[in-house]
């Protein structure tokens, strides 16, 4: 049997009230931590900020976007334990538009650079759009997928912050990121 | 272990980026073409969700959000269909989440406005595992249809937001549930900027009188299909052969 993949649709501008709840104002009765706040589990050293923004092709900030990241731990594998959940969701704040993880950086992998799955999702996006984030002050020179980003490759590279790392998407415009089809 | 690729996605079934009569799309919308890049270990895996990770009220919205011994307001329903993928086989144990507005249109959400009430009892979200066979179903009430501001006298047709997950992110999907025979269907430009009807057809959910339990709750079958695996070596290949 072949059937087609179901067809996406935004998630619109409450997206909230099903991804996170908090966000929306809404504490469900009788329900747990919401899925995906919290990816560091254990005190660890290595823990990292990971702060994200997204502008649209005014240059403001979008303030209703849903960003989930996934990631290798740091073990390089991709299946989470009691110290860590490879895969984070945040929404961006809806007054300063800040989405704010708090992770590990992932280790290189046999032929990647260290990496961070972004899949974003908002009003008026009809499908998820799925990036990637790499980090400044690794060694990137031999990264696959950079490398087919070619002269864009830098829309993929985060800033260093103080406590971390600092990161802007650009949905349109003469900086926008590198989405993939992948 | 090696992850199997997925299908590739078929971009022209899907809503494009820029649908100009979607006015949110016109500074939202990347103007690049998407990179094609190939499917590496990060984007063939994803999180995996259990039973543990649930409330026992999470697939029950006439009930997740009512104070003890009442219930939301509204035609009650059951959803249910099954999570598939593009081969027809089951995809088993994803988590599946839903929200959706109430029944006179309201969304409980600090940025929604309407003048139609919020209902005390109702929160509008659920969520739940998929079974072995792949099947799911919530219980909740039917919503309402309301108005958006996109520059015309639009009207969302009543439907419920799905997420879901799959095995690995490249199947990460959100999209939307409409009702069999509701008239804002063909005027809404959220819906229309799917480019094939028949991909529209595959949003509407079909009164199920199979399900439909007497004198108690109506029910709508909604079958969620997410992108297969390609049929590799992988997959047909004795081990050790």
């Amino acid at each position: 049997m072949r059937l087609k993949e179901s067809p996406s649709q935004t998630a619109g501008p409450y997206v909230h009230i099903g991804c996170a709840p908090q966000t929306a104002g809404l504490e469900r009765r009788g329900m747990g931590p919401q899925l995906g706040r919290d990816m560091v589990r254990s005190d660890t050293a290595e823990k990292i900020d990971l702060m994200l923004t997204v502008r649209d092709g005014a240059d403001d900030l979008v303030k209703d976007a849903l960003i989930e990241i996934w990631q290798a731990n740091a073990d390089g594998g991709y299946a989470a334990d009691e110290r860590f959940s490879n895969w984070g969701r945040q929404a961006t704040d809806l007054s300063t538009g800040l989405a704010r993880f708090e992770t590990i950086k992932p280790p290189a992998s046999a032929n990647q650079a260290p990496h961070i799955l972004v899949w974003i999702v908002a009003r008026g996006i009809n499908l998820g759009l799925t990036t990637r984030i790499y980090f400044p002050d690794e060694n990137n020179g031999s990264d696959p997928v950079l490398a087919l980003a070619g002269t864009r490759a830098g829309t993929l590279i985060a800033e260093k912050a103080p406590s971390g790392y600092a990161h802007t998407i650009h949905l349109q415009g003469p900086q926008e990121t590198v989405f993939f089809d992948v | 272990m090696t992850e199997q690729a997925f299908k590739p996605r078929d971009l022209s079934w899907h809503p494009p980026a820029l649908y100009p009569d979607y006015r949110s799309t016109h500074l939202r919308a990347p103007q690049q073409q998407l990179l094609h890049m190939p499917q590496t270990k990060t984007e063939l895996t994803g999180p995996t969700f259990g039973q543990a990770d649930l409330s026992p009220l999470d697939d029950d919205l006439i009930l997740n959000y009512a104070a003890s011994g009442q219930m939301a307001q509204g035609p009650r329903i059951i959803v249910h269909g099954k999570l598939l993928d593009e081969d027809g086989r089951p995809v088993p144990g994803k988590l599946i989440e839903v929200w959706q507005a109430n029944a006179g249109g309201r969304y409980r959400h600090v940025n929604d406005g309407y003048l139609a009430p919020l209902d005390d009892n109702f929160g509008g979200c659920g969520r739940c595992l998929s079974g072995d066979d792949g099947s799911y179903s919530f219980r909740t009430i039917l919503p309402g249809p309301y108005p958006w501001p996109n520059g015309g006298n639009n009207w969302r047709p009543a439907h419920i937001h799905f997420s879901v997950f799959g095995d690995g992110f490249a199947q990460r999907l959100i999209t939307q549930m409409y009702f069999e025979g509701d008239p804002h269907i063909p005027l809404c430009p959220i819906v229309q900027a799917i480019p094939d009807d028949h991909a529209i057809d595959r949003l509407v959910a079909r009164l199920d009188m199979e399900r439909t339990i007497p004198m108690d709750i109506r029910a709508y079958r909604f079958d969620i299909v997410l992108r297969g695996r390609n049929a590799t070596i992988f997959e047909n290949q004795m081990e050790g052969t």
